[in-house]
């Protein structure tokens, strides 16, 4: 079946075949006794509107603000966010992984989409994409730059490749100026992307951008 | 084999142009919200493994796997499966002719709570074992080249590079394994290699972690 898809693009316009194969899939399952509609149509809004890199954030700004939950967190990341009522499929074996001055996080699947589910939802698309999955492992200060990050030439690059059921979260730095930041207002700086360790969490002045 | 999956180091794949975070939608298009739902729902029957799952979407032309969207893959390795265990025909699903399928036995198709507690309890892969890993912390481990036609969870770029051990992950479900519908676990260990060890051009500021399990590495000295 030839596809007029970039091989960069998730989201190009759907030719009308496919749009209707899917739905010829659907009717045949759900007459065969396979699939029901209404545990689809939950499955959709629970990873639409329920599970998403909001609780990455609370898991976040809640190791910034709580030295004993962050000390839980990197001793057994699971656990501890299990203990704020996020688990389950692709969260099984978690591991949170803490940027530092001079060492900075990045994760990435080469093999397919391996991504943290629990606590960052699916994955962008540019995440499952063959450039990413290519070059973050083989240059990923290339990529930090095509995200607008640049760090100093000396911090070290760790690269984690999800290539097993274990699923990781970076922790980012706490930006400065937010000493006296409460748990929740410093959630607004935890962007997805600083999760995955494409950017460094948001600065006081860029607060309100994950609104826009 | 090394398929199209495989994407570790792969040159001229292009930029990544990536939409603004805050513009990103969950999905991009309805069928894509079909393809992803219909994929867990059908994988709760318990005819197929995450494994067999991913081999599904990954036995195909290599060019095909890069050029096709994500879900069109995920949408690839659902037919597959879903003909290969019989649950449905080619004929049903109007593909070509000639080709038996049937479903043989009654499954039941959960309902949203049970899914919901499905999707919520997860499912880890962690195996009892008796057995001592071969391998400890700071051990020098050489990537051994892959010689399997099916599912393997040991990228290209690895094999043949020397890495330390840096962390005992303990026995987990063996995916080359898991992927034929064998259960069974081996040790996994998190190793490190040296940027420089697996690029030429890579500095030593990078480091990749990989997870890798016991059979596909060698002692390598110290």
């Amino acid at each position: 079946m030839p596809h007029d898809h970039h091989h960069n693009h998730e989201h190009t316009e759907p030719p009308s075949d496919l749009e209707l194969r899917v739905k010829a899939l659907e009717s045949l399952l759900v007459e065969k006794g396979l699939v029901k509609t209404e545990t689809l149509n939950a499955i959709i809004e629970t990873y639409e509107h329920k599970v998403g890199p909001r609780n990455g954030a609370h898991v976040v700004a809640k190791a910034w603000t709580d030295p004993g939950f962050k000390q839980a967190l990197i001793k057994d990341a699971t656990e501890a966010v299990a203990s704020l009522g996020y688990c389950g499929r692709q969260g099984e074996h978690l591991e949170v992984v803490e940027n530092t001055n001079d060492t900075h996080n990045l994760v990435v699947c080469t093999l397919c989409s391996c991504y943290p589910w629990t606590v960052l939802g699916l994955p962008p698309a540019w995440y499952k994409s063959a450039p990413y999955r290519s070059r973050a492992v083989s240059d990923p200060r290339a990529v930090l730059k095509e995200f607008g990050t640049q760090l100093d030439e000396k911090s070290v690059i760790r690269v984690w490749d999800s290539t097993s059921e274990m699923r990781y979260l970076v922790l980012p730095q706490r930006p400065q100026g937010t000493e006296n930041w409460s748990e929740q207002d410093l959630q607004q700086l935890v962007s997805r992307n600083s999760m995955i360790g494409v950017e460094l969490a948001r600065s006081p002045e860029q607060k309100g951008e994950g609104d826009k | 084999m090394k398929g199209g999956h495989d994407l570790g180091g792969q040159l001229e794949m292009g930029p990544i142009n990536p939409e603004p975070e805050s513009q990103e939608p969950v999905f991009h298009a309805d069928w894509e919200r079909r393809v992803f739902a219909l994929t867990l729902a059908t994988g709760m029957l318990g005819k197929w493994n995450i494994d067999e799952s991913r081999h599904a979407r990954e036995r195909q032309d290599p060019l095909a796997y890069v050029q096709n969207s994500y879900y069109e893959n995920w949408l690839e390795g659902l037919e597959k499966l879903l003909v290969e265990k019989g649950l449905v025909s080619i004929e049903e699903l109007g593909l070509t002719a000639n080709t038996p399928g049937q479903t043989t036995e009654s499954l039941m198709a959960p309902n949203p709570q049970i899914a919901q507690e499905i999707l919520s309890f997860g499912a880890h892969s962690i195996i009892k074992t008796d057995n001592e890993p071969l391998f400890g912390n700071g051990d020098s481990v050489l990537v051994r080249a892959s010689q399997t036609a099916g599912h393997t969870r040991v990228p290209k770029y690895a094999q043949g590079v020397i890495g330390t051990v840096v962390a005992k992950l303990g026995c987990h479900s063996f995916p080359d394994s898991n992927a034929l519908g064998v259960h069974e676990g081996k040790f996994l260990y998190r190793v490190a290699f040296s940027g420089a060890d697996l690029w030429d051009h890579s500095s030593t500021q990078t480091e990749v972690l990989i997870d890798l399990w016991e059979p596909y590495l060698d002692g390598a000295g110290n």
